[in-house]
């Protein structure tokens, strides 16, 4: 999905790259834990959703070669970091939604989740249904 | 230890303490040197990654340190060296899910205590020693050309 389609749909706006709005991105991943972005992304041109707004996040999204990061829950990073990621090249976006109907609308959209390694309950069997 | 083939490229970086301003700079420095040498893609994510998350203790838990990064022709190397406060237990801060973070680091999105774990993931060879008192060492070897498992 493009990230100009993904914008319209959450009503966000480009904070920086909309010159860049027709680039892909075909899977997302969602935290505000950078920790759990960097030990469980596994692919690249991911679109990151996150509720933090550190320099740290637009410098893990360019290590990581990710497509674009999406702030919800209104949030802004500061116009230093704005800078940095215009002269990275990565596109960020801002959405007034929270990250549960954020991820909803894009899920529902065709957006999947990005390729991750393995989590400790992965192969923990659900608990029996409740009588 | 393999014998050493030739020297591409060496650069050495400083980190700072709690320079969050600053933190993840070296990752970023990096990522672009090893694609200004034409390192395949899966490469220099692994290298950003380890050295990400390695930066990312030295500025959270560390005196401050330095960052050196190798590339020889058949491996990267990131050797990361702090001045302390070292580390008691070695075995117990690489398991994933053990932190020592305070709760500034946590608020900046760090200090799940998956950072060690993570590197020793990314890297093909990796060692780490440490002194209580004097410091940490960190070898993070990526080969070229062996696919990750």
């Amino acid at each position: 999905m493009k990230l100009c389609e993904i914008a319209a749909l959450l009503d966000a706006r480009f904070v920086t790259g909309a010159d860049q709005a027709e680039r892909e991105a075909t899977r997302t991943f969602a935290a505000d834990l950078l920790s759990d972005v960097l030990a469980m992304v596994r692919e690249e041109r991911v679109l990151l959703i996150t509720g933090t707004v550190t320099p740290q996040v637009v410098r893990v999204a360019e290590v990581m070669n990710m497509g674009a990061v999406l702030f919800v829950r209104g949030k802004l990073p500061t116009a230093t970091t704005v800078e940095y990621a215009t002269g990275a090249g990565v596109p960020l976006l801002a959405a007034a939604r929270d990250m549960y109907e954020t991820c909803g609308i894009l899920y529902r959209a065709g957006l999947l989740p990005a390729k991750r390694k393995g989590l400790p309950m992965d192969h923990v069997p659900p608990d029996p249904p409740h009588p | 230890m393999s014998p050493r083939t030739p020297l591409t490229h060496k650069r050495i970086f400083r980190v700072s303490s709690r320079d969050l301003e600053q933190a993840g700079t070296v990752s970023t420095e990096v990522r672009r040197d090893l694609l200004s040498l034409g390192a395949n893609p899966d490469v220099v994510r692994r290298a950003g990654v380890v050295c990400f998350e390695g930066e990312m203790n030295i500025v959270l838990y560390s005196n401050g340190g330095r960052i050196i990064l190798i590339v020889r022709e058949d491996r990267v190397e990131l050797l990361f060296s702090d001045r302390g406060p070292g580390i008691a237990d070695i075995d117990l801060v690489s398991q994933p899910g053990y932190s020592t973070a305070p709760d500034w680091a946590r608020e900046l999105g760090f200090g799940a205590g998956l950072g060690i774990s993570n590197m020793e993931q990314n890297s093909d060879l990796f060692k780490i020693r440490s002194r209580v008192g004097a410091g940490t060492v960190v070898r993070a070897t990526i080969l070229l050309g062996v696919p990750f498992f």
